[in-house]
């Protein structure tokens, strides 16, 4: 599935709910399938700032496809970085790169979260485009040097 | 007061307007008050009237209403001493907050009376407002910072206080009531306690002086430091207290207009109390909106607000109880109208946005208190916190938000 595709999906699983109470419960069920940072990676160093809770987030490359895992101890919160991985895991950091994330607002969680909490929505999607642009120089370099 | 009604909560809520609208569909319940209060329509319609008519800069122009305008603000001091029981009207210095009372201290009476080595105490309950200025005025001075352990229940440790105070630090500065336990300290004793080896005690007072009556001769603190926007009035103004013999012997915080009183290229004559430390143009319309909040504060009641809230209290606490698993962050002896609480292991975070979409705002995080968060080893709590127009409704329905938020979470 192309980004974009699942990007929609996600706003059609959405529109389902009416009720706020609704689409949380969906984020708390969402949270239990987030691939789970390896305890060695869960330290300061991946923690992201901007948040109300915790949240620690990795990104591995196999030289072609991004893979991220995270985890959060607030459970809402981690239902909202694992939709972000669900959009953006298994792709190229171009792909990556080039996506908008105007999906974000269309479900209506950039609008319903309050400002600060919205800067720790921002700062997970920051993040992740942060390691797609080290993979993407790291790739680039590679094919310079070959 | 000749004209005060008897306490009724429907009358003292038809005056903010704020509480009537609707959040979410759902009929605001603001618990949030020991972050800011809402503010009554005497204080609007003040701000409103200073703004259509009155505006002018004070103190500086001999025109009308320049003139009416410092008569105004001056009056609004004498206003704000009366409301503390302060010996003198100049003994009340208008700042932006308690923030910026406490800085106005730690840069000022800091410079005066602490060298290296020195120290200065505090309490392990301290807003970072009464924590962070006084820590890097220590490490600035190569100075110490001694913090008063607090116990278990939430209280300050008294013997450890007394521990500290024998290592003679030169400033004391202490919260009256804690934001984030709700406890009430013991103030009265504590100041007694360090006047015995002469260290001049500063009053955090931004918790305390919407619920209580402060009396600042009686309590004989050397200062008091809160924030209008805490007690019913606009933001952007607070007051610092401080015995006038104090004040004279400080330097001046900030310069510029006003603060002066000649000024020739070698060198600068400084204002008199409580000009010396009012440096550039106030925020009149809000120290006008002060003594509005004050006025109303005196035709409530302030007895009946306290007793109102720890009424209030009383009722969240037993409602609070029927939570499973509900654990209370502090348990003090005598507590004010500040409640923080976990449930279980949730992430208050996580609650925090489940009870907001209800329509009830309280707060959640650190609340601007880290050591305290430290000491009890949570990453934050959920908050209650009360003013004079909340009511037993509003706990139901914020009790009822608390059990859906558990039971969705767990
Ligand atoms: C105990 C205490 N001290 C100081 C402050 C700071 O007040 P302000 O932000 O109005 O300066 C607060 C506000 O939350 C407080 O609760």
């Amino acid at each position: 599935m192309t980004i974009e595709q699942t990007q929609q999906q996600i706003i059609d699983e959405f529109s389902m709910f009416d009720d706020w109470m609704d689409k949380y419960n969906f984020l708390i069920e969402m949270g239990k399938d987030c691939p789970i940072i390896d305890t060695q990676y869960k330290t300061n160093n991946y923690l992201i700032t901007g948040c109300q809770s915790r949240v620690w987030l990795h990104a591995s490359y196999d030289g072609n496809l991004i893979s991220f895992s995270a985890d959060s101890d607030a459970v809402i919160t981690k239902g909202i970085v694992n939709l972000l991985i669900r959009v953006f895991n298994g792709h190229s950091p171009e792909e990556i790169l080039a996506a908008d994330t105007a999906f974000l607002d269309q479900i209506g969680l950039k609008e319903h979260l309050s400002p600060t909490r919205s800067n720790g929505l921002v700062s997970m999607v920051k993040q992740m485009k942060l390691y797609a642009q080290v993979y993407h120089l790291k790739s680039t370099q590679q094919t310079k040097h070959e | 007061m000749e004209d005060r009604k008897p306490f009724e909560i429907q009358y003292v809520r038809s005056q903010f307007p704020a509480l009537s609208q609707y959040v979410y569909n759902k009929p605001l319940v603001y618990f949030d008050n020991a972050a800011t209060t809402q503010k009554p329509l005497v204080v609007i319609d003040r701000l409103k009237l200073w703004y259509e008519l009155e505006n002018s800069n004070i103190h500086r122009g001999v025109h009308y209403l320049s003139q009416q305008g410092t008569i105004a603000f001056e009056t609004a001091r004498k206003t704000v001493a009366a409301f503390l029981n302060a010996k003198e009207t100049h003994e009340i210095i208008f700042t932006k907050g308690t923030t910026d009372s406490i800085n106005l201290l730690a840069s000022s009476l800091g410079r005066l009376l602490v060298n290296e080595g020195d120290s200065v105490l505090v309490t392990g309950m301290e807003h970072h407002s009464n924590f962070v200025p006084w820590q890097q005025l220590c490490l600035e001075k190569k100075a110490n910072l001694l913090v008063a352990a607090i116990t278990d229940s939430g209280e300050v440790d008294l013997e450890d206080y007394k521990s500290l105070l024998e290592k003679r630090p030169k400033i004391v500065s202490i919260t009256h009531i804690s934001n984030v336990l709700g406890t009430i300290n013991p103030i009265e004793e504590m100041i007694r306690l360090a006047h015995e080896y002469n260290i001049p005690v500063v009053i955090d007072g931004a918790q305390s002086v919407a619920h209580q009556k402060i009396d600042v001769q009686a309590l004989n603190c050397d200062f008091f430091a809160f924030s209008g926007h805490k007690l019913y009035a606009p933001m952007g103004v607070g007051v610092l207290y401080g015995k006038e013999k104090w004040l004279n012997a400080m330097p001046p915080y900030q310069f510029g207009g006003e603060m002066v009183n000649q000024v020739s290229i070698k060198e600068t004559l400084f204002n008199d109390l409580p000009f010396k430390f009012e440096a550039g143009t106030p925020n009149v319309g809000a120290v006008l909106g002060l003594e509005s909040a004050i006025h109303f504060i005196e035709m409530t009641g302030i007895e009946q607000i306290g007793l109102h809230e720890e009424q209030l209290l009383h009722y969240a606490l037993e409602k609070l109880k029927e939570i499973d698993q509900i654990r209370f962050i502090g348990h003090p002896k005598k507590q004010a109208g500040v409640i923080s609480f976990l449930i279980g292991n949730i992430h208050p975070f996580d609650a925090g946005m489940i009870i907001d979409k209800l329509g009830i705002a309280i707060r959640t995080g650190h609340h601007c208190a880290q050591p305290v968060m430290e000491r009890y080893g949570i990453p934050g709590t959920m908050r209650a916190s009360f003013a004079a127009y909340n009511t037993f409704e509003e706990i139901d329905i914020f009790v009822a938000a608390v059990k859906k938020a558990a039971l969705m979470l767990s």
